[in-house]
């Protein structure tokens, strides 16, 4: 919590640390929003063995508050796009993104969601940034689940400091 | 080298189908005339148990006349015997016999190499493509087609 | 079909023009991105109540040429290709995709590299059916035997990161030889893995084989007769499931499988729960296979000699010219591996079935030799094409329920279904 306290003086903050807590309500709705992420994992291809295994007990994705894999777009707040998107899936996954309410985010799990990896031919679509907006690229082929991990935390350091539609 | 007993049985039936044959690193194989493939294909059955085809593909030999080159891999699940069977085809003329009414496994095999090669066969009753979608235009697999030329459904034009 | 028949106690609370339930077939489209289907592919039902009357399966989303892919690379390249077809067992595509083309060159490993390479098929074999069965059991609710299997994965996968430093996409072969040597400790760290692997199986048969929710889900559910899946070209577990005893390694065997004692499980029934018992005790023959490489793997070389094929030491490569020559040979472009024009199809037993991997080199305009330093062609035989291609089968006159269970025994593997 102590990353969301902005102190005007030292003295308030002594004074009332006990009982008043100050804040932005922008990085209020920040932190409330990093660690309650439903997900989406959009799941095609290799990658998705290794977000299998960073979900499961041994790397532990929950422990991140972003557990819960919702499989309605239209309840999910991050899209994770695990894989290899072929010209054939990419409208589905245009379809898919647009059906997710706002506030949304993306990652690009692995080198062929970001740019299309090893596969630069006639059926690949080189890089989802091409179709969807991408919040958080994440490098590999496929990434080690620490590289999963350090993904999520910057997208989670990316919506705490980002500014929130409220109002 | 001595004949195998499916080639003798073929040419029996049919005398003008087996072109040729041979048994290089161990893989039987005939060379047969793509417009007997169904005679063929229904002895090897009948008489030789060939109960299950493995794998049914197409080689493109570009610049090489015929152009392309039908292989069928055939297995006896039985006795384990493994054969294989080659079709050479024109370009001017891409098609063959659809083994469907003989193997259901052939349905989605021929709609590969139809998506794939453009071969068509004759018979076949959902002659669709199956791994690319229905506006790609051309066949990737021919070796005249480059391997980044893309035609997206959406997203932008290379 | 069974007739549907409108229940008693509904027909009379119908008014009283309408007496019977207007019978509707309903078209239900399921994926391509649905939970249920792992990875993407669609079916299409036609469903009267909740009973499948027709079904339609689309493939092609992961669609990625392969095969075009290993046309444009050279032969050593076109390996990284094969690491994405069963992406959840890699080496055995690795090894098959090797083994092929060594065939093509007529050389053999020595026994060490052929030891090890067993090993790792069958490390990854597990894995395999660790993930199939995990995630199937996962689907009908025991989510605990999804996590001890990945546990159980996750050690396998610890293995092979250790021999070469990739967990999924692993590259553990080459054509004439292995990249390395086995690391020191790693024979007692597998016989330890060995250990745990059969405590979870152990544990997840209790959870799952006599669980009367799992049983009465699977049983007598998705059946396919022997002859149906023959027809259909399955081969592997699900064919095995159905009562036939074909498996890659007994009846054409390669690498040092002939050298081993193990056995070949098959089902009766041709059902979901029958597929499920063929591949935990696959698993066990496969901890067997290992135990018995471990005692048995022999010292020596892991490549074979052949300058022509296989990269120099690296000690030779920087002190003196002939090392660094070939070192050149082997990897400037348009040198590399000749490999002569010929054509071979090599079997292996993939974690789904028969792996085959149809190899043509054919000399093109700009050689002098008649070899080439790239592919032709290279076919893939994808082990579960059949499998999903069979699967309306499988799923046509049983309840709509009953299809997450049954495409979960499939084993669908998008990367080697679409390649």
């Amino acid at each position: 919590m102590s990353e969301l306290i902005q102190s005007p003086t030292m003295d308030m903050t002594r004074s009332l640390s006990s009982n008043v807590m100050t804040t932005r309500f922008d990085k209020l709705l920040g932190w409330a929003r990093k660690y309650s992420l439903f997900q989406y994992p959009f799941v095609t291809a290799c990658c998705g063995m290794e977000f299998m295994s960073t979900a499961c007990s041994h790397y532990d994705l929950d422990r991140f508050g972003a557990a819960f894999p919702r499989f309605s777009p239209r309840q999910a707040d991050v899209i994770w796009v695990v894989g290899t998107i072929s010209h054939k899936i990419a409208p589905v996954l245009k379809t898919i993104y647009e059906q997710m309410a706002d506030p949304k985010w993306v990652v690009s799990f692995g080198a062929c969601a970001s740019c299309g990896g090893p596969y630069d031919n006639y059926a690949t679509v080189q890089g989802i940034d091409t179709i969807i907006p991408v919040d958080v690229y994440i490098a590999g082929c496929p990434p080690r689940p620490e590289a999963v991990l350090d993904g999520l935390l910057k997208l989670q350091e990316l919506i705490q400091n980002q500014k929130h539609e409220w109002k | 080298m001595s004949k195998f007993p499916e080639h003798i049985a073929i040419e029996k039936a049919n005398p003008t189908a087996v072109l040729d044959w041979h048994e290089r690193f161990g893989d039987r194989t005939l060379i047969v005339e793509a417009k007997q493939i169904v005679e063929v294909v229904r002895t090897l059955k009948d008489a030789f148990g060939y109960d299950m085809l493995v794998d049914l593909t197409c080689v493109d030999y570009l610049p090489r006349r015929p152009r392309f080159e039908m292989v069928y891999h055939f297995l006896n699940v039985e006795s384990k015997a493994r054969l294989r069977v080659k079709a050479q085809l024109e370009e001017s003329h891409a098609r063959v016999a659809s083994l469907m009414e003989f193997y259901p496994i052939a349905d989605w095999f021929e709609r590969e190499v139809w998506d794939l090669f453009g071969i068509k066969f004759e018979g076949h009753t959902n002659l669709k493509r199956i791994m690319l979608y229905e506006e790609f235009e051309g066949h990737p697999l021919r070796k005249d087609y480059p391997k980044t030329k893309r035609q997206p459904l959406m997203g932008p034009q290379n | 079909m069974p007739e549907l028949e409108t229940l008693p106690e509904v027909k009379a609370a119908l008014p009283p023009d309408e007496p019977e339930f207007q019978q509707k077939e309903m078209l239900l489209n399921i994926g391509p991105a649905h939970p249920a289907m792992h990875g993407i592919i669609r079916i299409q039902t036609k469903l009267e109540g909740e009973l499948v009357v027709e079904s339609d399966v689309e493939i092609g989303y992961l669609h990625r040429a392969f095969e075009k892919s290993c046309e444009e690379s050279t032969w050593n390249q076109a390996i990284i290709y094969t690491d994405r077809l069963n992406y959840v067992s890699a080496p055995i595509n690795n090894i098959g995709y090797c083994l092929a083309v060594e065939k093509l060159l007529g050389i053999e490993l020595p026994p060490r590299g052929q030891y090890i390479r067993t090993l790792l098929c069958e490390i990854a074999r597990i894995s395999d059916h660790l993930t199939c069965v995990g995630a199937s059991a996962m689907e009908l609710g025991g989510f605990t035997v999804f996590l001890y299997m990945i546990k159980g994965r996750e050690y396998l996968w610890e293995l092979i990161e250790e021999y070469c430093g990739a967990r999924v996409t692993t590259m553990t072969s080459r054509v004439g030889g292995m990249p390395y040597d086995l690391p020191e400790g790693w024979l007692d760290k597998c016989t330890w893995v060995v250990k745990e692997i059969r405590e979870i199986l152990n544990e997840c048969d209790i959870l799952l084989t006599n669980n009367r929710i799992f049983v009465e889900r699977m049983e007598n559910i998705g059946v396919m007769s022997a002859e149906r899946a023959i027809a259909w070209g399955w081969t592997g577990p699900c064919l095995r499931g159905s009562g036939v005893a074909y498996d890659v390694r007994k009846d054409f065997p390669y690498l040092v499988y002939d050298q081993l004692d193990w056995e070949v499980p098959i089902g009766r029934r041709g059902d979901n729960l029958d597929r499920y018992l063929v591949r935990m005790e696959e698993m066990e023959q496969s901890c067997r296979i290992i135990e018995q490489c471990v005692a048995k793997i022999p010292g020596g070389p892991v490549n074979c000699d052949n300058k022509k094929v296989v990269l120099p030491d690296k000690k030779d490569t920087y002190g003196n010219i002939e090392g660094l020559m070939n070192h050149f040979k082997l990897i400037m472009y348009g040198h590399g591996i000749r490999v002569p024009e010929g054509e071979v199809y090599f079997p292996v037993e993939g974690g789904n079935g028969e792996l085959g991997y149809y190899i043509v080199s054919h000399p093109d305009e700009h050689s002098k030799d008649g070899c080439n330093d790239r592919a032709w062609r290279v076919r893939c035989r994808p082990p579960c094409l059949p499998m999903v291609a069979g699967l309306h089968e499988m799923i046509n006159n049983y309840m709509i329920a009953d299809i997450v269970p049954t495409f979960g025994s499939v084993n669908m593997i998008g990367g080697e279904l679409d390649r």
